[in-house]
């Protein structure tokens, strides 16, 4: 089976799913009225007059099918509409709080999977024993926790109890100043990175300070989840020959267990990567609200809540077709870790 | 059904799905007899959660308001009781038109393959495409905020994942004798799958289904806690949880001063969703025979 014609043909299925999915969020829009559509790319008030001009220049009146077009090549040229709630292009808005979002997900993601397998994997080598029983346990209630609960309560604790140990935000008042002076030169928008860029210690402390707890509200769900998986995925391949044989050969049961072991039981888990980042994309919205993480989550959240429509569905699609990316990395990623489905030319 | 003592014998043996039922039947209780556990004052109506005076600082547990009140007075007593029909209301509903939804695409696709299913999976993949909580909020922005949008907003993002599972079950038992013999007997396709194909495919595809309530009763309160749910005063978990935001920390003497308004809500929620997913584990164990040999 080759891995291009795989990966050709995949590309192909993403044409239909991508315009099913414009279309589905433009007939979104299409509920309105052409002035209530014309308003979402209004920028101020003064531009009421201009209602007749914007309808016009859309195409606003015309059938579906030509608005749909007019509409895509906006989208592809990176028109998005107007977010009145940031007062800037939704392209721009996104581009602007991408960064914060991406911080969170840098110290999220590793901490997800690091503590997912491991967990997983002790609790599927010590079956049916204590550990097994409380991380079970623990991972059920991790899974039904409500994250936006979880983080006020964090707050409570490390934010009230302790008083402004672990604040929220992105940064304290006065490293934000620094930040934003002219001394600090602001490569990449993520806060811990620009701070080791440019060798300024308090600021990356600062940073990390802000960053704890929405990380770990993020993590939490998904912990539960890999660890659920990983055990059962360990469990499963536990009870293969070729363990038996490792065993036979009198290898050590750590070996056994973590290398012959738990690298065939990671497969499963790459697999349901794809679910993990829809879990936090949808965590983010959450998360970056309660700790007034300023990233595309806490955009997202604020649009919602103040009718800006043009905003909540710009970033709809904009996590509609990262999904879809991620979804096809990981499919790609599965035929390369797993010989079995290269060699088999079944993949649906 | 035998079938039915051993899953019942499985769920009595294993002390967490115990727990699980235990706690499910606490909340029935609670939905059932709250006309009668928070008495609703006058004619307003019942799921208004009365209010003791309009001061923005919520008052801690007293005689009168044995949780206390939270942000603009409202009793957090009568809200987290009355809260519990609201969440049974909104599962209930969701998972019963999802299911009714799943059942029917999910068959049809199924059963008749061909342009039928193709068309009905390329619809699925549309909405399996978004991450679930962000079209919702989409859905419920673009119709307005309300329980009712909440609902639908649900309802749309979850049908597609039950209409998959169900072709898949229906795809199963498709080329089964039993179905072969009824439709030689001349038995109309709706006869050949309501009668012969769905009892027989979509009883753990239901009790899963069922099980799900929890987590769309979750999903309905982080929308209602991202202030896209219920109008303000309807007893609900998620918005009484998003009253306490400003209040997470009092004054310098007494951080934890207003603790019973951050934390009593959201216990409710803890324990509603750890009930159903408690059930769900056990559940999963029982009817995947692949767990049940180990």
């Amino acid at each position: 089976m080759e891995l291009r014609s795989y990966i050709i043909r995949r590309l192909l299925l993403l044409i239909p799913v991508l315009f099913g999915v414009t279309v589905f969020i433009f007939g979104i829009t299409m509920l309105f009225s052409p002035i209530e559509r014309a308003s979402l790319y209004i920028r101020s008030a003064r531009q009421m007059g201009d209602i007749p001009a914007i309808i016009a220049t859309y195409g606003l009146d015309q059938p579906f099918w030509v608005q749909y077009g007019t509409w895509i090549s906006q989208v592809f040229h990176g028109n998005l509409g107007w977010s009145s709630v940031v007062n800037m292009p939704v392209w721009d808005a996104i581009w602007n709080f991408l960064p914060a979002t991406l911080e969170l997900a840098i110290f999220a993601t590793p901490l997800i999977i690091l503590m997912g397998v491991f967990l997983g994997t002790r609790a599927a080598a010590h079956k049916d024993r204590p550990l097994d029983h409380v991380t079970r346990v623990g991972a059920i209630a991790g899974w039904s926790l409500p994250t936006f609960w979880l983080g006020l309560m964090l707050l409570m604790v490390f934010y009230g109890l302790f008083r402004g140990l672990l604040p929220p935000d992105r940064l304290s008042f006065p490293m934000n100043l620094l930040v934003n002076s002219a001394d600090f030169v602001r490569y990449t928008r993520i806060n811990t990175i620009d701070a080791i860029l440019n060798l300024n210690g308090p600021v990356l402390l600062d940073a990390l300070r802000h960053l704890i707890l929405p990380v770990i509200t993020l993590s939490v769900v998904n912990v539960a989840f890999i660890m659920r998986l990983m055990r059962s995925s360990m469990l499963e391949s536990l009870g293969k020959g070729y363990i038996l044989t490792a065993r036979a050969k009198g290898l050590s049961e750590r070996v056994v267990v973590n290398k012959h072991a738990r690298r065939n039981a990671l497969i499963p888990v790459i697999t349901v990567s794809g679910y993990v980042f829809a879990a936090m994309a949808n965590g983010v919205v959450i998360t970056e609200t309660i700790f007034t993480f300023k990233g595309i989550g806490w955009w997202a959240a604020l649009a919602a809540t103040r009718l800006d429509i043009a905003g909540v569905l710009g970033f709809a699609l904009f996590n509609a077709v990262l999904f879809v990316l991620v979804n096809l990395v990981v499919d790609i990623l599965y035929t390369r870790v797993d010989p079995r489905v290269r060699l088999g030319g079944v993949m649906q | 059904m035998t079938d039915w003592k051993f899953m019942a014998r499985q769920l009595a043996r294993n002390p967490l799905s115990l727990i699980g039922i235990i706690i499910i039947f606490i909340f029935v209780i609670l939905a059932i007899f709250a006309p009668l556990i928070a008495p609703p004052q006058g004619y307003r109506d019942p799921y208004m959660i009365p209010r003791d005076g309009y001061s923005a600082t919520p008052q801690p547990p007293s005689e009168e308001h044995i949780f206390g009140t939270t942000e603009g007075q409202y009793d957090i007593f009568y809200g987290v009781i009355w809260g519990t029909r609201s969440a049974f209301h909104v599962g209930l509903v969701v998972i019963g038109i999802v299911v009714v939804i799943g059942i029917v695409l999910g068959s049809l696709a199924g059963y008749f393959g061909g342009v039928i299913d193709e068309v009905i999976m390329r619809i699925t993949d549309i909405f399996l495409a978004f991450p679930a909580l962000i079209l919702a909020m989409a859905i419920v922005t673009v119709i307005g905020p309300s329980l009712k949008s909440v609902m639908i907003a649900l309802i749309v993002v979850s049908w597609p994942s039950y209409a998959r599972l169900i072709r898949g079950d229906i795809l199963q038992v498709r080329e089964e004798d039993y179905i072969e013999a009824s439709r030689g007997l001349g038995a109309s396709s709706a006869r050949v799958i309501i009668r012969h194909a769905l009892p027989n495919a979509i009883y753990p595809t239901l009790i899963m289904a069922s099980l799900d309530i929890g987590a769309v009763v979750l999903s309905a309160a982080a929308l209602s806690f991202l202030g896209l749910g219920a109008p303000e005063g309807y007893a609900d978990w998620g918005q009484l949880t998003s009253f306490a935001r400003n209040w997470i920390v009092g004054p310098t003497a007494e951080p934890l001063k207003y603790w019973f308004a951050v934390t009593i809500p959201g216990l409710f929620i803890l324990f509603f969703v750890l009930g159903w997913n408690l059930l769900g584990d056990a559940f999963r164990d029982i009817l995947d025979p692949r767990l049940a040999r180990r």
